[in-house]
This record gives structure tokens, C-alpha cells and sequence, in this order.
């Protein structure tokens, strides 16, 4: 390539003239921008995980600086137990649940946002809040919520007629299972909101319009159209749902601390009462790697949903 | 319904229809009556107002100001599109991506609630009719430009519409497959006999599918005529210099009139018979475009008052005269070739 070969040259020559500074030298200003994020990754995402796979096969427990291989034990120990295999079972209620919630609250809310109406800035600010508010301070507010003795939701219901005994929110197992999946959901749905919001706004014009032309009412729309349309979007927002609750750690150990009797205890509370508060690291390690397969197993399916119906709409 | 005074019932009519978006006129008063079957064209620049005005009718935009009677029938602006007894084929086809051929088709008549047997029976009939029914099964994203315009003018057949709107469908296609698209188009026109409103900025595909031409800009209908009046009887310089390619020669003359004549009537002296009633002109060749059936004659017309304006010749490979660069030749137009146009307005002079 001749061409090329003189334009190196002319390059060259340039470049003779003056000291080359950093912003020239693309190699070393990559490795230089890139270090901090590089650092970071390793540091606090890298290191531990790599210390939790570790730490899961080992006898390790806090205060000791031994580390025994234990092989498979401990995994053989947390799925011999009774306690592990409900928390499992929960993570899953708990997430498919509130995933669920999150998909038809989002889908109508982005609806709802979508239409032109006085103080929408307003509205849209008020429903990114429980996103932007931190898990802890939000769960505590929601404990009060569901409080025992103060639940408004119980004065409400008991004013308006429609309760007649009482409901313990956080001390009944099913009730309590159901406070959580309310507070993942309400956590998670304005964001879900917000990426359906983009969706709807990158959807073609025209194939709405031809719907429309072709005779195609509200509903014939959004379940016809408008959804399998979504679906890719919908699929990213529920994938990060899934992430985000599954491995969320705050709102239950605030709302039940994995109580009455273990009953509402998910994965990562009980990898925590394991491994920090009950000092066996081996065992805390295993609960919480355990999920990681499934999670990158959904992860994929869910990439692997989005891509093929991207593809799909072009 | 009543008519009113109305002694034809008109496929389409539009009365002062407006639209402002601010201060700016979308549409300014349109008055425009297509009767039943006809193929209408809306010809004009982009942002004249003629999409605006097929959405109009369609429904899907309301006008500011005026009335839309679709088979004498009033539609106010909340009469909605699947009322209105038409059916649209957008520039995009607007295809559902996510449905097959047969199931896009089958859209309208599942939305307007026909039994499935019905549906299916007419999904086959619509695509026999656009030998498409081997892509029945496929996604469109496998079908290729032409393929999906068919699949589109299908969708809007099976809800066998009063009247077409079809917002510039070709324009997607590559130029080869155009020219049988377009013959494939009349055809089928021709054959179901309704109302069509065809929109495009493409001249060509305008002399080629109406019935009668609309030309527009600005908001207005300039002219409303058949091609061959569109072509030869320009009521402006507008109509006269946006129909025809190259554009019509205008050349201002003493009078405050400018004279208008089709390249095509610009020829050597030496071609006309003699006795023909002609206007000669003195013509400065400046470039010669050889095209293979045509040559065009760039040059100046050098004639005593008509001020060193640019013109164009367009010699038919039968003109076989040889034409220098830099020579001034003898050319002319014959009389009745010429129109007078009035310089200020722009519109046209009648004798």
C-alpha cells in the first residue's frame, strides 16, 4: 500500500518538528485513562470474587487467618440444610415475584407517561425518588409502613371498611414474603419505567401509525404491536431486576432480618448470618456464590432474548 | 348523509382545508375534489404539504380549519382512521417486524374481528393477486425492498378501502425495480377500480401513475390536471420549471414577461418545416452532454432583448446537426410551443 506507506512517512515528518506529548501517544494515554477504572474493577469487584470462590472451599472462619481446604463440604453442608434450600426457595419468589409486579407496573406507568399532561416534569421526578433514595433509609420507612401496631396500610384498610381483623405484616411468613416482594418491586420499578419510557420512544412512528390505520384499538395495540415490539427493552430492564433483587442484601435483612423463624431468609441474608454475624466464612462464601450460575445463565438467556429480537425487528 | 348540493359524489373532497403548526401553513386552504376511482398524484417538493394532506385524510392528523368528505361522507377530526373506510401505505411500508407475511396481512381483519376461515381465504386471495404467497411464512426483515412494498399494498387491500392513501411507496425501491413496481401499481389500480391518493416528489412516477396531477408547494395546489396539462399548459413558473426534466427554459423578454419553452421544443432551425409560425433565437453552444438517446445544449440564447439567459436544448438522437462548443447556431421554437409567464408573479400570461 503505497498510499499508506507515504502518508506514515508525511506523519513522521511532522512529527520530527515538534516533542510528541502524551495525547499523542494513543498506547500509553489508553493505559493511562483506562488504570483507574481498571483498579477499581479489580480491586473491589475482582479480588473478592475471586476471594469468595476461594473462600467457599476452605474451612476459613473470621478472627483466624487459617485456611483449610474443604473440598465440596460446604456446599454439601448448606444443601443438606433445611434452612438453605428455603432461602433459595424465597430468593426465587422473591425476585420472579417482584419482577412480575415490576413489568406491569412499568408497562402502565410508561403508558401513563407517555401522554402529554400538566406537571409531567414533576411526575417523573417523583417517580425516579425511590430509586434515587438509599435501600437502607427506605426500608426503615417501609417497616414503618408495615409496622405491627402503626401499619397504615392496616388504619387504612380497617377505615375504609374493607379489613376487619388485623394483619401482621412482618410476622406472618406469607405476609411478611409479600411485604418484600412490594418493597423490591417499588424499588425497582422506576427504572424499569424509565428504560420502557426509552423503548416506547424508539419504537417506529409509522408501524404505530399503521396500526392504527389498519383498525387496531388500545389493547390490539400494546399486546400486539407495541409489547412484542418492547420485548428486547423489556427483557434489559427485567434482567437487571433480577440482578439488582437477587442479590440485594438491605431490604430484607431491614424489613424481617430473615424472620419469623427463618422464614423470609434469603440468599444473601443468610450468607451474611452465616459467614459475618455467625463467623464461618466458608460456609457464608458457598451460600453466596451459590446463585452466580443461575444468575449468568439468566443473564445470557436474557442478552441472548434481546439480540434475537433485535435482529428480528430490523 | 346529505350531500348537500352536491350533485357528484366525489371519491375524496376537500374543502379550505388548513393546517398551521404556529405561525407556519402547513396547508393553506386546500380545495381539492378526486372523484371515485380516479388516481390522484400530490406532486410536489418535500415540506410542500403533501404528506400533511394524505394524513389528513387518513385521520391521523387533525386539520386547523376546513372539511373532509370521503365518499360524501363528512369526517370531522375525531372521526378515527378505522373509520374512515381507507387504507394507507406508508414510505417505510411500516411492516410489523415481529409478525410473518401471512400474519401482517391478516393484521387489519383480525383487528376488524372476521372469523378465521374468512381471514385466512382473504389473506391468500390478496397475496395471489402480488405473487407473494410462497413468502407467506417468512418475517419481512427476510423479504427483499420489493417484496415488502407488496406485502404492504396487501395489508391495505384485504380491507378493500374506499380509497388508497399511499405516501411516496416506491421511493425504497432501487431505480430498475421502480419502473415494474410502478407498471405493477397501475395495474392493480386499474384492476380494483378505487380511489387512489398517491403522493410523491418524483415527477416521473407522477406523469407515469395519475389520472390527474396535484402539484403543490408552499402549502397550496398550484395546478390540478392531467399530466399532459400539468406538462404542456403550466398555469405558473412553478408548475412549469418543478414538471420536466431538465426544467423548463425561461427567458425574460421586454415586457415584464418571461418566455417559457421545453428544451425539447428548443431545436436547430434547420428541423422545423418551413412555413411553421417560429420564434428564432440566437444560440451561444457552451457545452454539449451526449446521453446516448439525447444530447443536451447548454448555452445562452443571445437573442436582442433576451438579456444572456442560460437555457438548455435537448436534441433527440435523431437531430443529428453538429454542434460546436463556442459557435452561435440558429435555433428556435415554434410558436405554439411558447409560454407567457408573467416576470413579478410568476403566473401565467393568456393571450
Amino acid at each position: 500500500m503505497p498510499f499508506r506507506r507515504r502518508h506514515r512517512r508525511q506523519a513522521q515528518a511532522v512529527s520530527l518538528h515538534r516533542r510528541r506529548t502524551l495525547a499523542d501517544r494513543e498506547d500509553v494515554l489508553g493505559v493511562a485513562m483506562l488504570a483507574p477504572a481498571l483498579a477499581y474493577v479489580i480491586l473491589l469487584v475482582g479480588v473478592p470474587f475471586v476471594l469468595a470462590i476461594i473462600l467457599s472451599f476452605s474451612t476459613a472462619s473470621a478472627g483466624s487467618l487459617t485456611f483449610g481446604w474443604a473440598g465440596f463440604a460446604n456446599y454439601a453442608a448448606i444443601l443438606a440444610d433445611p434452612i438453605f434450600l428455603r432461602s433459595l426457595g424465597n430468593t426465587a419468589i422473591v425476585t420472579i415475584g417482584s419482577q412480575v409486579l415490576v413489568v406491569v407496573l412499568a408497562t402502565a406507568a410508561a403508558q401513563v407517561f407517555r401522554a402529554a399532561f400538566h406537571g409531567k416534569r414533576t411526575a417523573r421526578f417523583v417517580l425516579l425518588l425511590p430509586w434515587a433514595v438509599p435501600v437502607s433509609l427506605a426500608a426503615i420507612a417501609w417497616t414503618w409502613i408495615f409496622d405491627s401496631t402503626f401499619s397504615v396500610i392496616n388504619w387504612t384498610l380497617k377505615v375504609s371498611g374493607l379489613l376487619h381483623g388485623w394483619l401482621y405484616w412482618l410476622g406472618e411468613p406469607g405476609l411478611a414474603l409479600f411485604a418484600i416482594i412490594v418493597v423490591q418491586a417499588w424499588r425497582i420499578f422506576p427504572f424499569a419505567t424509565i428504560i420502557v419510557l426509552a423503548g416506547l420512544a424508539s419504537l417506529p412512528q409509522d408501524v404505530m401509525e399503521a396500526a392504527i390505520v389498519d383498525g387496531a384499538g388500545f389493547w390490539r395495540r400494546l399486546f400486539h404491536v407495541e409489547l412484542p415490539l418492547l420485548l428486547p427493552v423489556v427483557a434489559v430492564a427485567v434482567l437487571f431486576g433480577v440482578v439488582y433483587t437477587a442479590t440485594d442484601l438491605g431490604v430484607v435483612y431491614i424489613l424481617t432480618g430473615g424472620g419469623p423463624a427463618n422464614t423470609t431468609q434469603v440468599l444473601p441474608t443468610l450468607a451474611f448470618q452465616r459467614g459475618i454475624q455467625g463467623s464461618d466464612l466458608g460456609q457464608g462464601a458457598a451460600i453466596a456464590v451459590f446463585l452466580l450460575p443461575f444468575l449468568i445463565v439468566v443473564a445470557i438467556a436474557m442478552l441472548r432474548l434481546a439480540r434475537h429480537t433485535e435482529v428480528g425487528a430490523r | 348523509m346529505t350531500g348537500g348540493g352536491n350533485a357528484i359524489v366525489a371519491g375524496v373532497e376537500l374543502r379550505n382545508l388548513t393546517r398551521r403548526f404556529g405561525d407556519f401553513h402547513a396547508l393553506d386552504s386546500v380545495n381539492l375534489s378526486i372523484r371515485e376511482g380516479e388516481f390522484l398524484v400530490l406532486l410536489g417538493p418535500s415540506g410542500c404539504g403533501k404528506t400533511t394532506l394524505l394524513r389528513m385524510i387518513a385521520g391521523l392528523e387533525r386539520p386547523t380549519s376546513g372539511e373532509i368528505l370521503i365518499g360524501g361522507e363528512r369526517m370531522d377530526g375525531d372521526v378515527p382512521p378505522r373509520a374512515r373506510g381507507i387504507a394507507m401505505v406508508f414510505q417505510s411500508y411500516a411492516l410489523y417486524p415481529h409478525r410473518t407475511v401471512f400474519r401482517n396481512i391478516a393484521f387489519p381483519l383480525e383487528a376488524a374481528g372476521l372469523p378465521r376461515a374468512a381471514i385466512d381465504q382473504k389473506v391468500r386471495w390478496a397475496a395471489e393477486m402480488f405473487s407473494i404467497t410462497r413468502y407467506l411464512d417468512r418475517y419481512p426483515r427476510q423479504l427483499s425492498g420489493g417484496e415488502r412494498q407488496r406485502v404492504a399494498l396487501c395489508r391495505a387491500l384485504v380491507r378493500d378501502p374506499q380509497v388508497f392513501l399511499l405516501d411516496e411507496p416506491l421511493a425504497n425501491l432501487d431505480a430498475k425495480l421502480r419502473n415494474t413496481a410502478r407498471d405493477e401499481l397501475k395495474r392493480f389500480q386499474r384492476q380494483i377500480k378505487r380511489t387512489t391518493v398517491y403522493v410523491t416528489h418524483d415527477q416521473v412516477e407522477a406523469m407515469g401513475l395519475g389520472d390527474r396531477i396535484a402539484v403543490m408547494d408552499a402549502g397550496k395546489v398550484r395546478q390540478i390536471g392531467t399530466p399532459q396539462e400539468i406538462y404542456e399548459d403550466p398555469v405558473d413558473t412553478f408548475v412549469a420549471t418543478f414538471v420536466g426534466q431538465p426544467p423548463m427554459n425561461l427567458i425574460e423578454v421586454p415586457g415584464g414577461t418571461l418566455l417559457g419553452f421545453r428544451p425539447e421544443n428548443f431545436l436547430p432551425r434547420a428541423q422545423f418545416a418551413a412555413g411553421e409560425p417560429l420564434r428564432p433565437f440566437g444560440f451561444a453552444v457552451r457545452r454539449v452532454e451526449y446521453l446516448g438517446s439525447d444530447r443536451y445544449v447548454y448555452g445562452t440564447v443571445t437573442d436582442a432583448g433576451a438579456g444572456d439567459a442560460t437555457v438548455i436544448a435537448k436534441l433527440p438522437a435523431t437531430v443529428s446537426t453538429a454542434i460546436p462548443d463556442g459557435e452561435t447556431l440558429p435555433f428556435a421554437v415554434p410558436e405554439r410551443a411558447l409560454c407567457r409567464f408573467d416576470a413579478a408573479t410568476g403566473a401565467r400570461r393568456r393571450p
